[in-house]
């Protein structure tokens, strides 16, 4: 709930006066789940909204709303945004995945899409990134150059892709260095800078000298640069001011692409429920540039992986590993599925070696 | 349980994560002893936070940028005070319109500052006492802040308690009609509470951008307005509580991101709850000689006007 809000609000009042001019223009909206301005996840998804801009100029007509929480009060928005005549609308958080669906089902002839989530409906795809490929590029620079062998990571909430991005830079951390053990801390929120810093002090505390984050905010950044000696990634974003350290490399989500392809299709009438899910190969995963606080040897390294990743050479996650418990996951040579069971789209187990629990 | 955690720096950051809340919930008390319901903690907090940011990165140096988040907090509650005290506004409704304001216009005047290094906020260590072991490093270790906030509980209490200017405050905030006709200037009182309480949101907003955190990010206080609000009305308007309930909501939420880090064996939905369950059943506990409702200001979101 912000300023903006109301911006967007007023905007969709006075789309509805002037309906009858604007009425070839395409519409589309977006929904945040933090402001434009932190940094990371959310910042990434608008600069998707303002390369549509770009792109079809007086064609299209683009509102959002930021901030806006995950669960009924997303209700509120989308419908709201449905009724402002939007064609097209973004849902850009995993929590907005019910309120996509029953909005959806009131108002059959706006498409919708919903990133990060599994539930489809005539007029509702869903798309995502493969971050966990760049997770695996960061678990190999960080086994690499972590001194204590305390990788921390704070992690947001116990969702599929949150728990494939704990894997699989474990797994590639592992791979390195055998003695690496990993803390985790739920931090139960996407954007909390003052609680995303307390939770990066804590692990630095314990003597995290890597701290991995997936939550949405610059503030572990910052409060890594306080400790001095600790690394850590950009996060959605580059966080390139953070650079050459401590941040030494990113996950940076690119969205404009697909945003201005799903906009044509709209606007062409060719508009389909699909599934997309998208790596580095396809460019909706990008690895921010390895600064030089990384030694040349472990950057070439990373680099290769990066490369193998991104044309298919190689799976993040290819056998032989095994679940927590022990039993087997996939055998050797075996790559995961993206679907059924065991399948990465539901992924709710961490692999052999990571000694926490998954919080139910 | 605590195993690895080291004690004396737990101590020492939940210090720091106290602070915001309990500034900006000991601001509001007095708010709320002169017989207004701001509930625009929020906004003032986070256009603090930015004000104190903005300040401190242009000047260099933190102190400034504290002053300037009272300020820029204080200016930002004399809207709401116009609004309810002179032109008779809803309380309730002003206020929520103040933090969206705040929120709104914070972001505005943060563009350009996202990604820039705050002004390091150096610790100011107590002569002789800093030394003592343990206790030293717990108590007489830390920013100026820190030490402000906890005198300013002290202020507040013997200002509240012993003072004809509390006497006169508290009695604006129980009968505006009965200080009216007393003849205290119930309007001008009650705005000078607001601007105190404005200003005490500033400072806390400010704690979390330049020391907590330290950088600006939009949103950044993520809710800490409300706690303070929930924190007052649980300490039932007393500021020893409001000591006790700040610290008991920091500390728990520092202590269970240290018990998660050190890998404890309590499940996370457990900790991550334990924040705003233990602060609730222990002022709860703590208040329930007296029903709660007994303790608040009889005119506790009243307007005021002389012709009535």
């Amino acid at each position: 709930m912000n300023f903006t809000k109301l911006v967007a609000t007023a905007t969709l009042a006075l789309g509805l006066a002037t309906g009858a001019i604007a009425q070839d223009k395409t519409k589309v909206g977006f929904i945040y789940v933090g402001p434009i301005g932190d940094g990371g996840w959310t910042y990434e998804h608008d600069k998707g909204r303002l390369a549509v801009e770009a792109a079809f100029g007086d064609a299209v007509e683009t509102v959002y709303q930021e901030s806006v929480p995950e669960g009924a009060d997303a209700e509120r928005a989308l419908t709201q945004m449905a009724l402002g005549g939007a064609d097209l609308i973004f849902t850009t958080s995993f929590g907005y995945m019910d309120p996509t669906i029953n909005v959806a089902a009131k108002f059959p002839n706006v498409k919708f899409e919903h990133a990060t989530g599994y539930k489809r409906a005539d007029n509702v795809s869903t798309y995502s990134a493969r971050f966990y490929e760049g997770r695996a590029v960061q678990g190999l620079i960080a086994g690499r150059m972590t001194k204590t062998n305390k990788i921390g990571y704070i992690a947001s909430f116990p969702i599929p892709e949150v728990i494939r991005g704990i894997n699989s830079a474990y797994i590639h951390a592992k791979k390195v260095n055998p003695d690496v053990e990993f803390s985790i801390v739920w931090a139960y929120t996407w954007f909390d800078p003052a609680k995303e810093a307390d939770a990066a002090t804590a692990l630095i505390e314990q003597g995290a000298d890597v701290i991995l984050q997936h939550t949405d905010s610059t503030a572990p950044q910052a409060a890594a640069e306080k400790a001095g000696n600790v690394m850590t990634f950009g996060q959605a974003s580059d966080m390139s001011e953070y650079a050459p350290w401590p941040r030494v490399s990113s996950i940076i989500d690119d969205w404009a692409p697909y945003y201005i392809a799903r906009t044509k299709a709209v606007m062409d009438g060719t508009w389909e429920s699909t599934d997309t899910w998208d790596g580095i190969g396809a460019g909706m995963v990008g690895i921010g540039e390895i600064s030089d606080a990384v030694p040349a040897d472990v950057k070439a390294e990373a680099e290769a992986l990066r490369d193998a990743l991104a044309s298919g050479e190689y799976h993040a996650f290819t056998g032989p590993l095994n679940k927590q418990d022990g039993s087997v996951w996939l055998a050797e040579g075996e790559t995961a599925a993206d679907f059924g069971d065991d399948g990465l789209a539901g992924l709710n187990f961490y692999v052999e070696g990571i000694t926490a629990e998954i919080p139910n | 349980m605590l195993g690895s955690i080291s004690i004396t720096v737990l101590l020492a950051s939940i210090m720091v994560a106290s602070t915001p809340i309990l500034l900006a919930a000991l601001g509001e008390m007095v708010v709320e002893k002169a017989g207004v319901l701001n509930l625009g903690v929020e906004g003032m907090m986070i256009t603090g936070a930015v004000c104190g940011f903005v300040v401190a990165v242009t000047t260099g140096s933190p102190l400034v940028g504290f002053v300037a988040a009272a300020l820029g907090g204080a200016v930002l509650s004399l809207l709401f005070g116009f609004l309810t005290q002179v032109l008779l506004s809803n309380q309730v409704a002003t206020g929520l319109a103040l933090t969206l304001f705040g929120l709104g216009l914070s972001a505005l005047m943060g563009q350009g500052y996202i990604g820039v290094k705050a002004p390091p906020t150096n610790d100011v260590n107590i002569p002789l006492l800093a030394d003592v072991p343990v206790l030293g490093r717990v108590l007489f270790q830390h920013d100026m802040m820190v030490y402000f906030s906890v005198a300013m509980v002290a202020v507040v209490w013997a200002v509240l308690k012993y003072t004809r200017t509390g006497l006169i405050l508290r009695a604006v905030g129980e009968s505006g009609d009965a200080a009216h006709a007393l003849g205290y200037k119930v309007v001008r009182i009650r705005i000078a509470a607001i601007f105190f309480g404005g200003a005490m949101a500033g400072l806390g907003g400010a704690y979390i951008s330049l020391v907590r955190v330290p950088q600006w990010t939009e949103g950044m206080t993520a809710g800490a307005g409300w706690i303070a609000l929930a924190i007052v009305v649980f300490a039932s308007w007393k500021a020893g509580r409001v000591l006790v309930g700040a610290y008991l909501f920091g500390g728990v939420t520092v202590l269970q991101l240290n018990l998660q880090a050190a890998g404890a064996a309590i499940p996370v939905e457990y900790l991550s709850m334990s924040p705003y369950l233990i602060t609730i059943l222990v002022l709860v506990l703590i208040s329930r000689r007296r029903s709660g409702a007994g303790a608040a200001p009889a005119d506790l979101g009243k307007s005021f006007h002389a012709s009535s």
